[in-house]
Formats: structure tokens, sequence, C-alpha cells
């Protein structure tokens, strides 16, 4: 499986845990399978039109992917990274 | 009697004012509208734009929430706020067609109940403008697509450049108590819209209006207004006060009439919220603010006050007693003043700069009952019953 790092601002969803897995081929079928473990989950990390979030970076293992149909392998990570923005 | 209750015209009733602010909700509370109550902050760090009570059930509390990072959504409460449930699918745009540009919801900013005859649904406006109706108490949101995939939609709503300088909003969701199929609604910008049918079509209610950010003469659309009331004592007299004055119309009339040319000169009709009396069509209170140059959206001079009509608009007077005379540089948004439902109304103001105002009855003194706060965004005031 997968293994995603989510922050804590999604701690909320996953009942407190940062290291969650999931099936999928795909980052996209990632996020899918984290979201059917945690209902919500990917609708704060994508909006409605498959477009990651303004203040949300991706990581699969140490690059920045733009593309959610970036494949993915059994023993990747994904990390889920909020920007450091606001005030 | 004790003289608190003598002195009370809420009598052994509690009036609660759901708080919304740029970090979180409050909750402050109190009987006799002289102490209050505040709350620990509920959902600290969401940006909440909007907390509203239920009126149908007095219980259910829905929230529009959301971070700068983690989009929109919406919770539910059943239990006052002690525990909230996050709404299943929250409001979010279909996807475009015609080769329009996709839409995506940034924020939710309006919460309103539909009337007794749909004890479930409610309707959310969101920014950009758009939207969506609940059939089932707020946990599943859908599109309006007669707004939303409105092939004008575009053309009344303008573009990232017409809007508020946080995005464009939909605001003022008015359903009619008489018949839940009559919509109003407000756009900043686009402008103050009708229709009688659920939200399928939709017909623009702005003649009279001005809007001088717009080369065109008599636009039919496009305007700017800043909130939109219905009366809770008349359903067919409707106030507003927008970007370019304070207006009044009688239905079935179409032409809005501008009554802010009736404030003082040096204050002008420029300002954010509209609060209309419980039960006197003719009452009714803004907070002006500075609107010249590049709109400072600030009280006009440092010095803050609200204004009040009782002939429906004719002649205003200042109402100021209690608030500071010089050196406040804050202002009231458009959600955040309210009356409530006392005999006497109480009515109430949260600022920029995170200060909560009451007033127990209109024309009264007013009492800074909370300060630093975040920066307010919106005050609702219940009378429990």
């Amino acid at each position: 499986m997968t293994a995603v790092r989510v922050p804590s601002a999604l701690h909320d969803y996953t009942g407190g845990q940062s290291k969650l897995a999931a099936d999928g081929g795909t980052v996209d079928a990632v996020l899918d399978d984290i979201d059917r473990q945690f209902p919500g989950l990917k609708f704060r990390i994508v909006t409605e039109h498959g477009a990651v979030r303004r203040h949300i970076k991706i990581f699969l293992n140490q690059d920045m992917i733009e593309a959610l149909s970036t494949p993915v392998g059994p023993h990747d990570e994904v990390h889920v990274i909020l920007a450091l923005s606001g005030g | 009697m004790s003289n608190t209750q003598a002195a009370n015209d809420c009598p052994w009733q509690r009036v609660t004012l759901l708080i919304s602010t740029r970090k979180g909700a409050f909750i402050a509370t109190s009987d006799d509208r002289r102490e209050w109550h505040l709350s620990q902050p509920i959902m600290l760090g969401h940006t909440i734009h909007h907390l509203v009570l239920d009126p149908r059930d007095q219980r259910t509390l829905l929230m529009a929430a959301s971070t700068g990072h983690l989009g929109p959504t919406i919770f539910r409460s059943h239990d006052f706020g002690v525990t909230w449930q996050e709404a299943h699918r929250p409001p979010a745009f279909p996807p475009p067609f015609d080769g329009q540009k996709p839409l995506t919801v940034n924020h939710v900013f309006w919460l309103t109940p539909s009337t007794v005859f749909e004890p479930d649904v409610w309707y959310a406006g969101t920014s950009p403008q758009g939207l969506f109706r609940s059939s089932d108490g707020g946990v599943n949101w859908d599109s309006v697509n007669g707004f939303n995939q409105n092939i004008n939609r575009s053309a009344w709503c303008g573009g990232d450049k017409d809007g508020t300088p946080d995005g464009p909003k939909m605001h003022s969701i008015i359903v009619d108590p008489r018949d839940n199929s009559h919509l109003y609604i407000g756009m900043s910008s686009g402008g103050i819209f009708e229709s009688t049918d659920w939200g399928n079509t939709w017909y623009p209610l702005n003649q009279g209006v001005a809007a001088e950010f717009i080369p065109i003469e008599n636009p039919l659309y496009g305007h700017d207004p800043h909130c939109v009331r219905m009366s809770p004592a008349d359903p067919d007299r409707l106030y507003h006060q927008n970007h370019c004055g304070i207006y009044r119309l009688d239905r079935p009339d179409t032409v809005w009439r501008r009554i802010g040319d009736n404030m003082p000169s040096d204050i002008g009709d420029i300002g954010f919220p509209m609060v209309l009396h419980p039960t006197d069509k003719e009452t009714c209170w803004v907070f002006p603010m500075d609107g010249t140059a590049v709109w400072p959206r600030v009280s006009p001079g440092g010095r803050p006050a609200a204004y009040m009509t009782s002939d429906g608009g004719d002649s205003w007077l200042r109402w100021d007693k209690g608030l500071p005379k010089k050196n406040a540089w804050w202002t009231v948004k458009r959600q955040a003043m309210t009356a409530d439902a006392c005999h006497k109304p109480g009515v109430y103001f949260g600022t920029t700069s995170g200060e909560l105002w009451a007033a127990r009855n209109p024309g009264g003194r007013w009492r800074c009952i909370a300060s630093h706060l975040p920066e307010i965004y919106a005050i609702e005031a219940v009378v429990a019953t």
C-alpha cells in the first residue's frame, strides 16, 4: 500500500493519524481511497473540478507533482503539504 | 418582580448572539441583555462567514466555514454548538458547460433557512456567486442550476474583477414566508434578482438603483447591493444598503427609491449592513462608512454612528450614544449588525476590530460587551421561545 502523510489541519478527519495507507495506481486513486476511509478528506485537498487547492501542495516522495494522474507504487510515499501562507 | 426583570423588555427570555469571525465562532448569551456570557471559540482558526439557527426547530445550527488552505464546507450542530458534524456533500459547482470557465467555491458566505412549509430546506450563497440548496437540513447540497448554470450567469456576475476585495459574493438570500417558491438574491456584484419558481428562472430587480461604476445608463444588472432585507412585518417591503446608496421598495413595484438621499450630506449613504425592526416596517438601521475616494471603509471621520429611520427612510437620526467620539477607525460588515425580536428590540453590531456592541433598545446607549475578538464577519440574534 502507498503511504500518505497528511498535515495536522486534516487530523480532524483522520482521527489524529498523520500517516495513512491507501491503495491506488495514481495519486488521484490514492486520494479516492483515503476519502473512502475518511469521508470528506479529499474535498479538503482537491476542488470540485479535480484541481489541487490553492494553498496545498502534493509531493510524491521528493518531487512535487502537478498532475493527480501521476502513477504511484506500493513503496511510494505521498505527502500532502499545506503552504505556509495566511495571517 | 426585580428591577432587572422590570427593565428587561424580553423578560425571562434568553437572548443569544451567534458571532462569526475570521478565526472562529463565538456564542454570547444573556438573560437580561445587560450581563453577557461569551463562549470559548468554536472551530478556532476556521474562517466563519455565517452561523445561523434554524428558526423552524430552534435547535439546529448551520455554520459556513473554511480555512484558507482547506476550502469551504458547512457544519451542523443539533445541540446548540456542543458538537458539530460536517456536511456530507458541501456546496460545489457542477462541471462547466458550453466552454464556460469552471467555477470553484472559494467560501460559503451566506446561509438562509427556507420557510416552515419546507422544514429541511436551506439555501447557501457562495463566493464566487453561486446558489445551493439542501433538502435534508444541510447534510447534502445541490447546485441550483437555474442560477449556477444559467446561460446569463457570467453576464450578470461579471468576472473576478467585479466583486469585493475578498471575492465576489452571493448574499441576502431571502425566501418569501408566504410562498417558498419566491426568492430574492443579492450579489456583489451582479445586483438583486428575483425568482418565483424556486430558482429555476431569474429576473433582475435593480430599476432605480445607481451603479456609478458601470459606464452604462440604467443597467439592468451589474449593481452592487451590500445587504438586502425583507421586513418581518411586511414581506412586500424591502430595503437595501447598496454600494451606491440606501433604497426601499414596496412590491409589487419594481423601481427602488433612494431613501439615502435623506441622510446628512456630510455622512452620505454608503455602508454595508441593513437592519430592520422586527415588527415595525418603517423602522430600520444602517451603519454608514466612508465611501469616498479610495473607499477607506471606516466610520466617517473616525466617529462611528448608526443611523435610524422610523418613517421608512424619509428622515434619519444619528445614534451614537456610548460610541467613541473620535479615533475609531473600524467599520461594520454587511452581516455584522442585527436586531433581536424583543418588544423593544436590542440592536447589535460587531466591528472589523473585534468589538461587539449592544444597545438594549433603539436609540439607547451602546455598550461594548466584548472586545479583542477576531474580525467580526456576522452576527445573528436569537430570542429563546
